[in-house]
């Protein structure tokens, strides 16, 4: 292997803060990311994601905090002195040069030798598989093409990080799955550390060793794709992991990490996720999976069914309750739109959270 | 026996149908107002023009022409226009550049355009006046110098070379930063990004990635600024020394017509001078070919 990547131990954001006049793009973000991890920053449009790349690449200076390579600084730096790879949304192919000279670009800047950067430009040629294309200029290509030299682009300079800036979200959805797999891969074969942006809970999950949740411009949580999953901190990381039901109601009890949420004069129980005040308003969030039609009893909610759609497997159906509740589930049986039925969840698998502030 | 002919039912498409297919269609009839505008306007004249040429006063047809490359006093004027012309618009294509690329990153935007714009407005001959004031003996910019007694002696900046170089870069910079402000501002700001990541310093990025794809809009740019310089008059006569070093070659064409009543010689500068201009504009846009002509942005979008 010749790309063989810088060797550090962990790249350090300490108290970064990123202003916009005004506006707090970024507030006070802490994270240590070490060597050979895939980081997933994940968040809403605006909640500050793309705000922290350009922050660690160098592209828009820090306005508070500093940003660290083990012991040395590097939010002082100029973009080109600190030599981490990036992948653009738009992949900023250099449109007058070939791919060979796109590929090679940083090394030549590096004023590496012409045999040098042909060894490495090969190589990047067959990490990404683009063999036999190298003298086609950017606009030849195809969308999943251009991506493929982006990465190979970022990567050749042998940086510490990798920085990929919603790479994918200009691809339909087939190429989308099949670059996911291929990061995938070029990131286990490397092992080059990455910071990836996106807004695809699907795309974080599938990369990424641990994933970081933005919302404006503040960290909501940090953790591995299983942790996020299965126990999301926040209502709004739940609602990026998939709770699509999250209905409104008021704490009745909370004890023991138990928790019993009156929803509609219906008693919800499930897992507390965060500190409750009896009385105060509480939201108890249920993925779509686990919301199953059926007869009433505890934990059930009484609904009219709005739509129903024929998923192979099983339905899957959206309903509301008299209160307004808008709900997704799913069912084993065709019900018809219109129909009373009654919506279930398992009690471990009901999430409650406070209001977000 | 008899044979009909055949049925009209396996006829092709009908001739408008063949016509449209191929680009002529009702929409075509509205290029009319602007080929009938055109040909009054400007082929009308240039032919009447060029055959005017051909017809000399005294002598055979080419007389004219012969006459203007024998008479120094004549030929002179194409080296003398291209001697203003050529610097002033390399000048300001140097100077637009650089300003260019600052002023794309500020906020005002609209503000200095519209202070840049008040010089093509005002037009040369305002421009002039106001030059032979102030950069004249008795004008500020003298009186400042001897003030400060950085200078004893008034310099001698109009009715000369410089004065109309002075006017030229004043009435013709707007424009050309203007154009070259449109070119630089097409060019998608994560190309620059991009080279800065991949280690490129900023002159390397000025050099590798801006240039390479600004070329050929220098091309463009340099040909509208050329073709305005060359054709100076009213600042050549006002600021300059029109019988001197800024006879250029309108003067002659002008002295040909309304001091000789010479159309026909008139009419030969006329065409000397536009096949100057075209020579310089082909051989700068020729060499276009030389670089990239695609989109300036980095995907397909």
């Amino acid at each position: 292997m010749t790309i063989a990547l810088s060797q550090f131990n962990e790249v350090r954001l300490d108290n970064v803060s990123r202003d916009f006049g005004a506006l707090n793009a970024l507030r006070n973000v802490n994270l240590t990311i070490r060597r050979r991890e895939f980081i997933a920053l994940l968040g809403p449009s605006g909640c500050g994601k793309s705000t922290t790349l350009n922050c660690i690449a160098g592209l828009l200076p820090v306005t508070g905090g500093a940003i660290w390579l083990d012991k040395s600084r590097v939010d002082t730096l100029k973009p080109e002195e600190r030599g981490f790879g990036m992948v653009f949304q738009n992949y900023a192919l250099f449109p007058h040069m070939n791919l060979r000279q796109n590929i090679g670009f940083g090394l030549k800047m590096r004023g590496k030798t012409k045999a040098e950067i042909d060894r490495k430009v090969d190589e990047a040629l067959r990490l990404v598989r683009l063999q036999g294309q190298e003298h086609k200029l950017p606009g030849q290509l195809s969308g999943g093409q251009q991506q493929r030299v982006a990465i190979a682009r970022a990567i050749v300079i042998e940086p510490p990080l990798v920085l990929m800036d919603e790479p994918l979200s200009n691809l339909d959805a087939k190429l989308r799955l099949e670059m996911r797999a291929e990061i995938r891969r070029i990131h286990n074969e490397l092992g080059a550390t990455t910071i990836y942006v996106t807004h695809d809970q699907d795309e974080a999950l599938s990369l990424a060793d641990r994933i970081v949740v933005l919302r404006d411009g503040v960290v909501r949580q940090v953790g591995t794709p299983k942790e996020l999953y299965e126990a999301p901190a926040h209502l709004d990381v739940a609602d990026f992991m998939g709770f699509r039901n999250k209905l409104k109601g008021s704490v009745v009890s909370h004890d023991n990490g138990r928790a019993v949420v009156d929803v509609e004069g219906a008693k919800i129980s499930g897992v507390a996720r965060e500190k409750l005040a009896v009385g105060a308003v509480a939201f108890a969030a249920i993925r779509s999976d686990d919301l199953v039609a059926g007869e009433p009893g505890p934990n059930a909610l009484a609904v009219t069914v709005d739509t129903i759609e024929y998923r192979g497997r099983e339905f899957v159906g959206t309903a509301r309750s008299r209160g307004g509740l808008d709900f997704v589930f799913r069912s084993h049986v065709a019900v018809e739109p219109g129909a009373a039925v009654h919506l279930r969840a398992a009690d471990e698998r009901v999430l409650v959270f406070a209001e977000p502030a | 026996m008899h044979q009909t002919v055949a049925p009209s039912i396996i006829q092709g498409p009908s001739l408008r149908q063949r016509l449209a297919a191929r680009g002529f269609d009702a929409v075509t009839l509205l290029v009319v107002p602007a080929a009938v505008f055109s040909l009054c306007l400007f082929v009308y004249p240039f032919a009447f023009g060029l055959i005017l040429s051909f017809e000399p006063k005294s002598g055979g047809w080419l007389s004219n022409y012969v006459r203007f490359f024998s008479d120094s006093f004549l030929y002179d004027t194409i080296g003398k226009t291209l001697w203003l012309a050529v610097p002033v618009t390399l000048l300001n294509l140097v100077l637009a550049v650089p300003i260019a690329f600052r002023v794309r990153l500020m906020r005002h935007q609209r503000l200095l355009t519209t202070i840049l714009v008040l010089p093509i407005t005002l037009g040369t001959v305002l421009v002039a006046e106001g030059l032979l004031n102030y950069l004249g003996p008795q004008g500020w910019f003298n009186r400042t110098l001897m003030t400060f007694g950085l200078i004893s002696q008034p310099l001698k900046l109009v009715h000369n070379y410089w004065g109309v170089f002075a006017s030229l870069v004043i009435t013709g910079f707007p424009f050309t930063f203007l154009l070259t402000l449109s070119y630089v501002t097409g060019i998608d700001p994560a190309l620059e990004q991009a080279a800065a990541t991949l280690g490129a310093s900023a002159w390397q990025r000025f050099r590798h990635v801006y240039l390479p794809l600004l070329m050929p809009g220098f091309a463009i740019t340099f040909c509208l600024s050329f073709v305005q310089a060359f054709s100076v008059f009213p600042s050549a006569v006002l600021l300059g020394a029109p019988a001197g070093p800024t006879r250029v070659i309108s003067i002659a064409a002008y002295q040909a017509a309304f001091e000789e009543y010479d159309y026909s010689m008139a009419s030969a500068i006329a065409m000397i001078m536009g096949f100057v201009q075209l020579a310089i504009v082909v051989a700068v846009l020729a060499s276009r070919g030389l670089f990239y002509r695609g989109p300036a942005s980095g995907a397909k979008g």
